[in-house]
């Protein structure tokens, strides 16, 4: 993958700025360049632009979003913005759900943190909607177990999470048209898998980080 | 561009202006300088920040004049999207209102501040009251959300009369034909927000300097009775005194500018009740940098719209 930035990549970035007029606080770490997995929670098409146009450009040169498959394939424009715009990982979000035995479910979610293990390289950072879909922004939902596992895969990558407030109010599920109102983005202090925690209690401890971060509005 | 420049009368108001500034910032270092180390330096430090902000303001609101009217209209087009962004942001919506606040953002509004450019004015005075007054509430009905339709209606129509309809009687005042006073309309303009702004500034400077007597507490505690009569007599005896720039004279330019005052003292009011009911004085904090606009423009969306039916009911034929 190129280090380069698309220049699509950076202009949808600055219009997702414009529109989304966020104001970006870095409230329990820095800007860095070492290896990251930054983890947020997901209600627009806008978050992944927005939290990548946060960063420093030469982070955004290094930093790539998960995104799902089977909805950045369906159609040339969203391939395209996906693969060539954006270098997002694409991975195979309903797999698991069709695989048919327990064996089976093991192979492929292996095979998913691996996609994710070699996507991290030795350079990268990833941008990760745990959730696995957009939600309405009244509440977090449950993470899917994809953090954990690669969390422990690649220890040495710096869980970082973050907040994105009034999204799901600038450009909701289901709408094309954004309302130009005011958002927030707060970053958190990493986190890490402790020695022998379980999937669930991390995964919810993870779901914790984020939302803590709420600046407004019910906690 | 730059014609502005060729009215005598309107330069005398810039450098008016301009040495304000001057000796605003002059007195801002001198307090700086004379405090002691160590003492508490947030009044100071405020004012000073108020004054850095008061430079740029002016020097965005001359460009804007010096352009002409079209400067004049975009300037206070984007003021009204800025002040619409942040009070649409406070104010609790829900999803069912999304495409109505896509149309007030990027057809309504915008759609006003064209009619004055137009210069329409038949059309201008009803399109919000009249035309977006009706499409509101039926398109909130069309997307299907009951809940507190009537709340959300209500508070995104006083949005738009606020911000879109309220404010952008400003620039409207170019409009106006005033016999006698045929292209020199900035100078009106100029006028309705140098005595707006300055009885505000005058109100916070009489109110800190011997403000007791609190007016409404519960609204906003920072404004006394002292500093409300000290700030609206001598915003308007500096109305008054500007009588030679516009078409009024001194007596009529005297009350237009305690209405103004008068005008700009309601309109912070209300849009510190406004603050207090959602509970912004939270979120005010956390958006510093981007809000404000709407802080500051609380005073003209009163005295704006009030200032032009006056002025065009006792001045236009």
């Amino acid at each position: 993958m190129s280090e380069r930035i698309h220049p699509i990549a950076s202009l949808l970035a600055a219009i997702a700025r414009g529109i989304s007029g966020v104001q970006v606080q870095w409230a329990g770490c820095e800007p860095d360049d070492r290896q990251r997995i930054y983890f947020a929670n997901h209600t627009s098409h806008l978050d992944f632009v927005v939290l990548w146009s946060a960063l420093p450009s030469e982070l955004r040169a290094v930093t790539r979003p998960i995104a799902a498959k089977d909805y950045w394939e369906e159609t040339p424009l969203r391939r395209y913005l996906a693969e060539n715009v954006f270098h997002a990982v694409l991975l195979e979000r309903g797999s698991l759900a069709k695989a048919k035995s327990s064996d089976e479910t093991h192979f492929v979610g292996r095979h998913l943190i691996e996609d994710m293990a070699s996507a991290l390289g030795d350079k990268n950072s990833l941008i990760l909607f745990p959730e696995g879909t957009r939600g309405t922004g009244e509440k977090i939902a449950p993470f899917r177990s994809g953090l954990y596992h690669l969390a422990l895969r690649r220890p040495d990558a710096e869980l970082v999470p973050a907040y994105l407030e009034n999204l799901n109010r600038i450009l909701p599920k289901g709408e094309v048209l954004p309302v130009p109102m005011l958002s927030l983005l707060t970053f958190g202090k990493p986190i890490q898998v402790a020695p022998g925690e379980e999937k669930d209690i991390f995964l919810e401890r993870a779901r914790e980080a984020v939302s803590s971060l709420r600046r407004i509005g019910p906690a | 561009m730059f014609e502005a420049l060729r009215d005598p009368k309107l330069v005398w108001l810039f450098g008016g202006v301009l040495s304000l500034l001057v000796i605003s910032s002059v007195i801002g270092n001198i307090l700086r300088n004379r405090q002691k180390p160590g003492a508490s330096r947030t009044t100071i430090d405020n004012l000073n920040a108020r004054i850095r902000a008061w430079w740029k303001m002016c020097a965005i609101f001359t460009a804007a004049i010096l352009v002409g009217r079209v400067g004049s209209l975009i300037l206070f087009a984007i003021i009204s999207f800025l002040a619409m962004r942040e009070y649409m942001t406070l104010v609790p919506t829900r999803r069912g209102d999304h495409r109505t606040l896509f149309w007030s953002f990027f057809v309504i509004m915008p759609l006003q501040y064209y009619l004055i450019g137009i210069q329409w004015y038949g059309f201008f005075a009803i399109m919000i009251p009249v035309l977006a007054f009706v499409f509101v509430p039926t398109s909130i009905a069309i997307a299907g959300d009951t809940e507190h339709f009537l709340e959300r209606a209500a508070k995104i129509q006083f949005g738009i009369m606020v911000c879109a309809y309220c404010l952008s009687h400003a620039p409207a005042l170019l409009l106006l034909k005033i016999p006698g006073f045929e292209g020199q309309d900035a100078r009106l303009l100029l006028y309705l927000v140098i005595v707006d702004q300055m009885s505000d500034v005058l109100q916070y400077v009489w109110g800190k300097l011997i403000g007791k007597h609190k007016i409404a507490w519960r609204v906003s505690p920072n404004k006394t009775w002292e500093g409300f009569l000290g700030g609206v007599l001598s915003a308007t005896a500096l109305g008054t005194a500007l009588w030679w720039a516009t078409p009024f004279t001194p007596l009529e330019s005297a009350g237009l500018s305690f209405t103004i005052c008068i005008l700009g003292f309601c309109g912070g009011l209300v849009m510190s009740a406004i603050k207090r009911d959602i509970g912004i004085k939270d979120f005010g904090v956390v958006i510093e940098g981007h809000g404000g606009i709407l802080d500051r423009m609380d005073s003209l969306c009163f005295a704006a719209p009030i200032f032009f039916h006056l002025v065009r009911y006792y001045f236009v034929p």
